[in-house]
């Protein structure tokens, strides 16, 4: 039998339907696709999508059970390393991690490695659905309690390994509900939240205490927590600070940070307004500003609620966008207007100081800056306005400033963010960080391997070898 | 859930709430914030803490019945629980041996303003407060505020209770005769803010607004309270809500505070209908 030199195509909304909308985009593959897509894995010697991969998921491994019909055994083997797998084969990079590498992109396309890591982890939530959980081991309990603050991918990794390994585990999370920017950021339409939650309730099965409503640094400080017994305190608290361009006009009416934008819809629901009580702007003209995963989800949002034109600025051009090429693409399919080498220098508003047009400037590419990525530079002359009733910023976000404010002795670097060694250890004893509190905005993945890594040397630590 | 220990109306509309909230109870200071939402389905919305109790492990609210959720919020009785408490957030007010003060607190601002004389009065500070109320109904914690005060001066608007006007009128005479005044805080409407940072301005005397920008997060995630300081944007929540009345752009402030009023006149005559039902 001769392999297909390209993917399974996984079915999707049409464009027409789906932007009107928020349901999932991608549909997921039938038994029969996800057979036929694993048959084109080669089991090559070198393997290296593992290595491509940031933990290191035995994925030929899984791929195999997955064409063996072994799906009990697949699902175990990808949680021997990624905890949330049914988050990260939907919003995961693999275009740039496991994929690029996979040999089978040499002559063709690469394995579809994200669809069946999604495949076989729906598969096993269907499972859970049913009620056949089975859950992991727990290790003899070690009398030591672990604060884990943050219930993003990191601080949910770190947690699920600590009370693996026999500790007491509770988690400190602001917000009403686990998950972080999954739950708050990333919309349904890209990961659906009864997907998160039931990944979360694992948690729970698990017996980590989840307390919310509890902002560290405010409701109480790291050294209050160690005073009140626990023996090490892991910090996941994500880079949730949203960025501004500081132009004049941005903080007319109608002008979002994509954060709060992105909060009122996914975890206030305000798309369900007035049903829920927090109300969105359902602008008709929309400005989106930014090139990143975060522009996209907010374009795509902003098109949902009705938007008749949505135009995402950026000041680069097609190539240069951060945001993965998969949504680029669905965001173009859907009616989306890219205004590239595009840069806004101001917004201006009515009397009531809401915000009419936006004012931009073309650029050009220039010389390439430390990124990479070559420089914009402004076209001299080349303002012009176009027409909104909405804007929403999404240029990047910083870590949230509040724990490091607060904690004596606590390292940070240029933006903020907390520093920490190959082991995630801080400059304070006994406190360890890590995902985007460390690393400035990253991916999920990363996130949680830096949970899963700081778990370890939190045992290390907890046994004195560690100092 | 937090639980609604103590409910008391104090004037029409206003009303006072006793909270269940250990962890915010010990580490609350004057001048902080919760968040608060009622149910599921409910709003996040920004409530001063007026009062504290470390031992029992409780705080206290005041509020004004204004929309939706305040109504709401209302609709719950002794006994029964809220979804969410988050706090306490903001900075505390900045407390000081600072000599003679003046405090202003406007109608439901009142309440917020008390702890901030307490504690002002504990480190040795002379109190001049100066309260304003709609009418003689709308008059809360007068003998509280007496209490803490040196000297309580109260400004209705219809003249039914103490004198005639507003909290300006007083403030103006306060400030003519006595030329030692060290530092004011104000809180209450944003008009009523501007007004009083407006008279202490030309005479340069410090002045501390709390201010009262609408808000999603209150933790500094989301940019929704943000407001123009001294020509750069801040965010209530996070680096205030106290800032220097002198630099804050009250005129901006007062726009963001009706971007939603369309929707939330939606909102407000959902629950209208539904409560007729
Ligand atoms: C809109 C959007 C789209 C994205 N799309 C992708 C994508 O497609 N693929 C991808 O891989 N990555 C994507 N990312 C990035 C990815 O979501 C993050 O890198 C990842 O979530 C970081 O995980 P974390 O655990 O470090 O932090 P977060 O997920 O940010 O979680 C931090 C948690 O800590 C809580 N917290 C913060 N401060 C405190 C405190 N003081 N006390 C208590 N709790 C606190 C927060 O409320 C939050 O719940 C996206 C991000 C956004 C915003
Ligand atoms: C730091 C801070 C402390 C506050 N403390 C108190 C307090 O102690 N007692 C009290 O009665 N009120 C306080 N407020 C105001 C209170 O949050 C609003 O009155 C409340 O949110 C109104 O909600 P609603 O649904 O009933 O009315 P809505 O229908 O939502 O609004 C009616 C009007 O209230 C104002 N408002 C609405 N939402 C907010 C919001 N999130 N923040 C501020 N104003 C808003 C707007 O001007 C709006 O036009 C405070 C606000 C802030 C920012
Ligand atoms: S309310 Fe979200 S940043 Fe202040």
């Amino acid at each position: 039998m001769s392999i297909n030199k390209i993917q399974t195509r996984m079915k999707e909304q049409l464009p027409e339907e789906r932007r009107k909308n928020f349901s999932e985009v991608p549909l997921g593959y039938t038994k029969e696709e996800a057979l036929i897509e694993a048959s084109r894995c080669l089991q090559c010697l070198t393997r290296p999508c593992i290595n491509g991969c940031p933990v290191q998921i035995n994925i030929p491994g899984f791929i195999k059970a997955i064409k063996e019909e072994n799906f009990e055994i697949a699902i175990e083997i990808i949680h021997e390393s990624d905890l949330l797998p049914a988050v990260t084969g939907r919003v995961c990079p693999q275009e740039e991690q496991c994929q690029v590498v996979c040999i089978m992109g040499k002559a063709g396309e690469p394995v579809g490695i994200g669809r069946l890591e999604r495949f076989i982890a729906d598969w096993d939530l269907e499972r859970r659905k049913k009620g056949e959980v089975r859950l992991p081991k727990k290790a003899e309990p070690r009398g030591k309690k672990i604060a884990v603050i943050g219930s993003g991918p990191a601080g949910l990794s770190c947690a699920v390994d600590l009370i693996k390994m026999g500790y007491e585990v509770t988690m400190f999370e602001a917000f009403h509900t686990s998950g972080g920017v999954l739950t708050y950021g990333i919309p349904e339409f890209r990961l659906p939240k009864a997907i998160v939650n039931e990944e979360i309730a694992f948690l729970d099965k698990l017996g980590v205490k989840r307390i919310f409503d509890y902002l560290v640094g405010r409701t109480s400080t790291i050294e209050e927590l160690f005073k009140s017994g626990f023996s090490a305190i892991f910090i996941g608290s994500g880079a949730g600070l949203p960025q501004f361009m500081h132009i004049p006009g941005e903080n007319l009416g109608g002008i979002y940070s994509a954060n709060e934008f992105l909060t009122r819809v996914n975890l206030m629901k305000a798309y369900k307004f007035p049903d829920y009580d927090t109300p969105i702007k359902h602008g008709k003209r929309v400005a989106v500003i930014g090139g990143g995963n975060v522009a996209m989800d907010s374009a795509r949002t902003a098109l949902r609620l009705g938007a008749e034109h949505v135009y995402l600025i950026y000041r680069r051009s097609r190539e240069e966008m951060p945001a993965r090429l998969e949504e680029v693409i669905h965001a173009e399919e859907e009616g989306i207007e890219f205004l590239l080498l595009t840069n806004p220098v101001r917004y201006i508003g009515n009397e009531n100081g809401l915000v009419q047009q936006v004012e931009c400037l073309k650029m050009k590419l220039g010389e390439g800056d430390v990124s990479g990525r070559r420089r914009p530079i402004p076209i001299e002359g080349s303002e012009f306005k176009i027409d909104i009733d909405q804007a929403i910023v999404a240029v990047g976000t910083n870590p949230n400033p509040i724990i490091a404010l607060t904690t004596k002795g606590l390292k940070t670097g240029r933006h903020g963010e907390i520093w920490a060694d190959e082991n995630g250890q801080t400059s304070v004893p006994g406190v360890f960080a890590g995902g985007d509190i460390v690393t400035g905005a990253a991916t999920v993945i990363t996130a949680m391997g830096a949970g899963r890594n700081a778990a370890k040397s939190i045992e290390r630590y907890i046994k004195g070898e560690l100092t | 859930m937090f639980k609604i220990l103590k409910k008391e109306e104090l004037g029409p509309g206003m009303i006072l709430m006793e909270i269940e909230a250990p962890y915010v109870a010990k580490s609350v200071e004057p001048g902080q914030f919760v968040i608060v939402r009622v149910d599921e389905k409910g709003e996040r919305i920004p409530l001063t803490i007026a009062d504290f109790d470390r031992e029992f492990g409780k705080i206290t609210i005041v509020f004004q019945e204004i929309g939706k959720t305040t109504h709401l919020l209302n609709s719950k009785k002794e006994g029964e629980s809220i979804v969410d408490v988050v706090g306490p957030l903001g900075n505390k007010t900045e407390i000081e041996s600072f000599g003679k003060v003046v405090c202003i607190g406007g109608g439901i601002g009142v309440a917020p303003i008390f702890p901030i004389v307490r504690k002002l009065k504990s480190k040795g500070n002379e109190v001049i407060s100066i309260v304003g109320y709609r009418s003689k109904s709308y008059v809360f914690w007068e003998e509280k505020m007496k209490r803490e005060s040196s000297n309580l001066l109260i400004a209705t608007n219809d003249g039914t209770y103490g004198e005639k006007g507003f909290v300006t009128d007083i403030l103006k005479k306060v400030l003519s005769s006595n030329s030692d005044i060290r530092r004011v805080f104000t809180i209450g409407p944003v008009v009523m803010m501007k007004a009083v940072s407006d008279l202490t301005r030309d005479r340069k005397i410090k002045t501390i607004a709390s201010l009262n920008s609408l808000m999603v997060c209150g933790m500094g995630m989301c940019g929704a309270c943000r407001v123009m300081v001294g020509g750069e944007t801040k965010f209530t929540c996070a680096d205030g809500p106290d800032f220097d009345a002198h630099v804050v752009d009250f005129d901006s402030l007062a726009k963001r505070l009706a971007v939603y009023k369309e929707e939330e006149k939606v909102s407000f005559d959902n629950w209208k209908e539904s409560e007729k039902v």
